[in-house]
């Protein structure tokens, strides 16, 4: 495997996205007028407008119970920070600000319209849109488009962005950015005819490039005024709004962009005067602060923590100024067949009819705050996703009688021994290792729970093939996330192979199907759709069918809705608030 | 006494360099003894799914390839001659005493240390006051009162106050006066001095009374104790034969021998309290030393890391040495003669 | 004696701790008169109630937990039961004591000077400077040298007999008409001592005032009282001018503190014959005579020991007191065919 496969097998997510977006999303069929009101009731943000408004003014104030990884656009890979620097920073394109599935549709922002395919894919062409300024005054050329996207070949200076543009662009592998490699022509990647075109020269052909377009590092820079690292303590704004203080680590404001021209700038409503974001504030005392309404917004968009969570849910009041978006993720657990006896399929089956979904959901905090119970790998809102359940059982409860046949079947009819792990870190999957211990603990399979660093837990421990060996780690308590809701990417980092390395660091530590790989290769080739949308449903299924995966809970989140705010909706693109249509009552 | 102070510096700074290296071993060594490679540290400070080839890079621009030796060499040298900084655009002089720059936000340490200090000096030094005061009146009236209903709800009061940990009564005041009354400020709206008294005041009051609570609680019950044993020396009947005022006999005589070793105590708590109020810090989102403690040690920031248990370290020396001064100033019979 | 009353007069003074353990009674119905230029010496062993009783006469008792009672007359004021205020005025100015241990009785954080200033300034509406020069005359007068230098020294930089000189001139800074010192030598090495009793004479001489000096060391007593009340479980057992208590004493406790005690007027210092038995206990006082356990001629009272309280009565010296239930020939007869021998062998 060389170094790019990685990247190469994530990038091509993006091409499945494409896919995705083109054919809506389907079953969310509320993605109606965004003018109808929302009445103060549980997930009335989550598919319409709630409290539509256009009243312009006031400051929207919002804290990270973290620091941000970058504010520069270039530097930063949080589906929150990609909602936020929408405020102060335009890419190409953009996901259309609106609620419902429509949310997931690219829509034209700094470009004028979409890319222009050109040599079957392998060239893509954008227009910039005319009268867009910088804060200061200064025009938005192609050039700084171009410089834009090259400084993030530097990951030295910026190691925290994606990598698609490097696995994509006709760009030599040498090439370390503007900084470290001065005078380098990189025309062959990126030309600038003019200075209101940008042209991007791909190595092979790529039908998903919009999605590349939409990425925060099409956010333009000019080159003369970038600071390298410390660009992110100024970004020079060409959104509605600009920074006006930054204190790094604990607050930052931004005020607004006078040189911003609505007329250039068809998806920003630009209500509110000013955001007023605070920085590493005590996560607890954020949720407090939502609920008391001194604080409009949760940045990081992950949801209250557990100690608000039983006020939020336990109160009819709080509940119903609440959301519960489902996110891209799933928490499941991965059953090693490398482990014996769990080499049997019948072994792995047992594991699956015994365990108790129920107790798995609880452990990861219920059916709001956890997630529904998942019999699937795909999550319900991932195009493409069918709903199969291969282990029934009576309210997902297990089935005790079907485990102890598959054990029979696998000559262990008084049940096995093996070992568990979690990261120690995670009370929850603690929880969701001592659930399975009980559960599975009916039908006399044994587990004994190993708890390990989080930090080092794939590198070292649950994602390194040998150590899962020799330390017969039959079951591993794990989770899996998607940068965009798409099939491929939700799929290829966990059941595709050859992401296994010896040395470790995969997700994937159980799925090994031969057959699995070339289902992925050959939707990967499909360019119909509709076509490709429908294979993600069987890989997952034949998946299951080996019987390598204990899907846990699809996960959701509880997000406190602000009660001063106008324009409030659940993005379905990042799966929380969309930052960039609040404003303030 | 020069002498003795220098001779104390100098213990000082051979303390913290100790300090140093241990920090600085327990984030290198540690890890690398549960088998992290110098990529594995370095892909804390990357983005996900960052190729090899990236964390490889920001490895060696780490310096994690280096030997330990040579990391904390350049470390120290920096402290010593200041270091430079390369973001790219250009260089950046870091002067003496460099700290360092963050693994995770590539900002200097040693202003933020300076900058993050005077939050919690405003937060330690308030706090004192009010615990000072109410502690050491608390005490003394319940000393002079003993086995009053005063000096048992004193002393209830105390006991509770001792007992209750900060990120409970934080919570609670929080909740009660801030979400609830609306008369305290809400968490994280820390103002500086300089740029609005009144504001920092408001955001300070509820910190400053529940930290001061924890150790009025505790300085009331020296207080009591000490002025118990004090009342009884044969000095305060003399005083009293005198024809001494009651109240002179206590404040005077009393109060004043009683409180040394207060000062003691007090000095250590002070200095204990400017490395960082952690707990009182992290529940009020306060921006001082203890919430960048947290904060760096949450994220493995290193350089911030070391300059923060650093600063802490030198304050808690430094507060030892002055209380050993004060002590001779305070009680003319440990004068050096 | 100007018009008839004594410049000093205790009447039943009761001085009375209730405790869990019962009432410890510390003083309990003890009288006698002082007059100025006097000097009245209060011997006893530990617990007999002596400095319990100078505490009472200076009003030093925690009024929460004593029960104090009887009248204490001084200069026509009567004390007990003032206002605190009042005798608050008295201490120090008109009643002042020097303590036992200078060392502990002195703040460790004031130099002597301000102690001394303390003292005057309460008294008097002066400046610091005048009292400082008043506590700098006061110091040379009591025989500290270098006054003027050694007035901002700290307790701790004076030996123990300057210490106590620092004490003595505290307590004269407001020449008191009564000054009770409280075993003033008993923490003094014996060449010390004797420079202390010499300096306290010749400053109750000079002053002209009445002095309690309370000590269990005979000696002391020998060198400065005119008179001698010895006290036993917090009363009064034997009352008598200086010469009858050492010439002629007449209580067994008397006898008993006599060979007990070392005293530098006899040569024989290695011969000490310590009184048998401990101290009562002040809770419950031994019937009869407090003293019958501990006495070996209780058996000649013929019962009465240890059944009848004895009163205090007239002995055979002039202005001479004893509680004892021996007769008064038997008692001089056993002092001087018994007990003196023994005590001169």
């Amino acid at each position: 495997m060389n170094r790019y496969s990685k990247v190469l097998v994530a990038g091509t997510a993006v091409l499945a996205l494409t896919l995705s977006a083109a054919c809506g999303g389907g079953g969310n069929d509320s993605d109606s007028d965004s003018g109808n009101a929302a009445k103060a009731e549980f997930n009335a943000a989550l598919t319409k407008v709630y409290n539509p408004s256009e009243k312009k003014g006031g400051t929207i104030r919002l804290a990270n119970s973290g620091d941000w990884d970058s504010l520069d656009p270039g530097d930063t890979y949080y589906g929150y920070s990609w909602n936020f620097l929408r405020l102060y920073g335009r890419s190409l394109l953009m996901f259309k600000p609106v609620p419902g599935a429509e949310g997931n549709q690219l829509v034209p922002d700094l470009a004028e319209g979409m890319g222009v395919p050109s040599e079957g894919g392998k060239t893509w062409t954008y227009k910039i849109r005319q009268g867009v300024k910088y804060e200061d005054g200064t025009p938005v050329k192609a050039a700084d488009v171009k410089y834009a996207v090259l400084r993030t070949f530097d990951r030295v200076l910026f190691p925290r962005g994606p990598e698609y543009f490097r696995a994509f662009l006709n760009i030599p592998a040498s090439y370390n950015g503007p900084f470290k490699s001065k005078g380098v022509n990189t025309d062959a990647g990126i030309s600038t005819p003019d200075d209101n075109t940008v042209v991007f020269h791909l190595k092979s052909a790529f039908g998903g490039f919009d999605y590349l377009a939409a990425l925060s590092q099409t956010v333009p820079v000019p080159q003369a005024k970038d600071t390298g690292a410390k660009y992110k303590e100024h970004v020079l704004s060409t959104g509605p709004y600009m920074f006006d203080q930054n204190n790094p680590g604990k607050n930052f404001t931004l005020k607004r962009n006078p040189n911003w021209d609505p007329a250039s700038d068809p998806n920003r409503k630009a209500l509110p005067d000013a955001y007023d974001v605070q920085l590493n504030v005590n996560a607890d005392d954020i949720d407090n602060r939502l609920l008391s309404g001194d604080l409009d917004i949760d940045v990081a968009g992950t949801g209250v923590q557990p100690a608000a969570l039983g006020r939020v849910v336990g109160d009819p009041a709080l509940k119903a100024s609440s959301d519960n978006p489902v996110l891209p993720r799933l928490w499941y657990t991965s059953i090693n067949p490398t482990v014996a006896p769990l080499d049997k399929i019948d072994c792995r089956k047992a594991i699956e009819y015994a365990a108790d979904k129920t107790g798995y959901q609880t452990a990861y905090g219920g059916p709001l705050a956890g997630g529904d119970i998942a019999t699937t790998i795909l999550p319900p809102m991932i195009p493409g996703y069918k709903k199969f359940d291969l282990y029934p059982s009576a309210d997902g409860k297990g089935d005790v009688a079907k485990a102890k046949e598959a054990l029979t079947a696998c000559g262990q009819p008084n049940g096995f021994e093996t070992n568990i792990s979690y990261r120690s870190e995670r009370p929850k999957e603690k929880a969701a290792a001592e659930s399975l211990q009980q559960s599975l603990g009916r039908v006399g399979i044994k587990l004994t729970l190993k708890p390990y660093p989080q930090g080092d837990y794939f590198t070292q421990y649950a994602g390194n093939p040998p150590f899962v060996k020799n330390n017969k780690l039959g079951l591993v308590v794990n989770g899996w996330g998607a940068d965009w809701n798409d099939g491929f990417g939700f799929l290829s980092q966990i059941v595709d192979s050859r992401v296994i390395k010896e040395a470790g660091g995969s997700s994937n530590t159980s799925v090994r199907i031969p057959q699995v790989d070339q289902m992925l290769d050959k939707a990967i080739a499909e360019t119909d759709q509709a076509k490709r949308d429908a294979q993600w449903g069987p890989i997952d299924e034949r998946v299951m069918q080996e019987a390598v995966i204990l899907p846990g809970v699809y996960a959701k989140s509880i997000l406190v809705r602000p009660k001063t705010l106008t324009n409030v909706f659940v993005s379905d693109a990042y799966n929380m608030y969309d930052y960039l249509s609040l404003g303030v009552a | 006494m020069i002498a003795y102070i220098i001779r104390r510096l100098v213990a000082a700074v051979g303390l913290l360099f100790i300090i140093s290296a241990a920090t600085f071993s327990i984030f290198y060594l540690v890890p690398r003894l549960a088998g992290s490679s110098s990529e594995t540290l370095a892909a804390r400070y990357v983005g996900r799914a960052a190729t090899p080839e990236t964390i490889g890079q920001v490895a060696e621009q780490l310096g994690f390839n280096d030997p330990i030796w040579l990391q904390y060499g350049r470390w120290v040298k920096g402290i010593f001659t200041g270091a430079e900084y390369d973001y790219g655009a250009g260089i950046e002089r870091c002067p003496a005493p460099c700290f360092g720059y963050s693994f995770i936000t590539g900002q200097p340490v040693w202003p933020d240390l300076i900058d993050r200090l005077s939050v919690t000096l405003s937060l330690a030094i308030g706090a004192a006051i009010l615990w000072l005061a109410m502690g050491l009146t608390i005490g003394a009236v319940s000393a002079l009162r003993r086995g009053s209903i005063l000096d048992r709800a004193a002393m209830t009061f105390s006991l509770a106050g001792v007992s209750l940990p900060i990120f409970f009564t934080g919570m609670i005041g929080l909740l009660v006066f801030s979400y609830q009354l609306g008369i305290t400020a809400p968490g994280g709206t820390y103002t500086p001095f300089t740029e609005n008294p009144g504001e920092w005041f408001y955001a300070l009051l509820l910190p400053w009374i529940v930290l001061a609570l924890q150790f009025s609680a505790q300085y009331a019950r020296l207080t009591r104790a000490g002025m118990l044993e004090t009342m009884g020396e044969d000095y305060i009947r003399t005083a009293r034969a005198k024809g001494l005022r009651e109240r002179d006999v206590n404040v005077k005589h009393g109060m004043r021998a009683a409180l040394t070793p207060i000062l003691t105590i007090f000095g250590l708590d002070f200095g204990l309290l400017l490395g960082g109020a952690i707990l009182t810090e992290q529940v009020f989102s306060l921006p001082g030393l203890g919430k960048y403690a947290v904060d760096a040690i949450t994220n493995n920031d290193l350089p911030k890391v070391l300059g923060v248990t650093l600063m802490a370290a030198f304050f808690v020396v430094i507060a030892n040495l002055v209380v050993d001064l004060l002590y001779a100033v305070v009680d003319p019979r440990v004068r050096v003669g | 004696m100007p018009d008839g009353h004594p410049f000093l007069e205790v009447k039943d003074l009761k001085v009375h701790f209730p405790t869990d353990d019962g009432v410890v009674r510390s003083v309990d119905g003890l009288s006698f008169k002082l007059e100025r230029g006097r000097t009245l010496g209060i011997v006893g062993e530990s617990g007999s109630g002596k400095s319990v009783t100078s505490l009472g006469i200076m009003g030093l008792y925690n009024k929460r937990n004593a029960d104090v009672s009887g009248e204490i007359w001084l200069d026509g004021d009567e004390l007990v039961n003032a206002g605190s205020e009042t005798v608050r005025k008295l201490r120090g100015d008109k009643m002042a004591m020097i303590f036992q241990d200078p060392l502990s009785s002195m703040h460790p954080y004031y130099t002597i000077g301000r102690q001394i200033i303390e003292a005057y300034r309460v008294h008097h509406k002066v400046s610091k400077q005048v009292a400082r020069k008043h506590a700098v005359d006061m110091l040379g007068r009591v025989g500290i040298p270098q006054p003027d230098r050694r007035v901002d020294d700290y307790p701790h930089q004076f030996s123990g007999g300057m210490r106590q000189r620092a004490m003595i001139a505290m307590a004269l800074v407001n020449d008191p008409q009564l000054l009770i010192a409280d075993e003033p030598t008993t923490a003094l090495d014996v060449t010390v001592q004797a420079q202390i009793l010499d300096l306290m004479h010749d400053l109750q001489s000079e002053f002209n005032s009445a002095l309690i000096v309370i000590t269990h060391d005979l000696g002391v007593v020998a060198e400065l009282a005119d008179d001698v009340l010895v006290m036993y479980g917090g009363r009064c057992v034997e009352f008598g001018g200086a010469t009858t208590i050492f010439e002629r004493p007449e209580h067994p406790y008397t006898w008993g503190l006599l060979g007990s005690m070392p005293r530098m007027d006899r040569p024989n210092l290695d011969r000490l014959i310590p009184i048998p038995g401990l101290p009562p206990s002040l809770i419950n006082l031994p019937s009869g005579c407090a003293f019958h356990p501990r006495c070996r001629f209780e058996p000649r009272t013929g019962g009465l020991g240890s059944t009848v309280r004895p009163e205090l009565v007239r002995a055979g010296g002039s202005n001479h007191l004893v509680r004892c239930h021996l007769p008064t020939e038997e008692r001089q007869r056993i002092w001087a065919e018994e007990v003196k021998p023994e005590l001169e062998a």
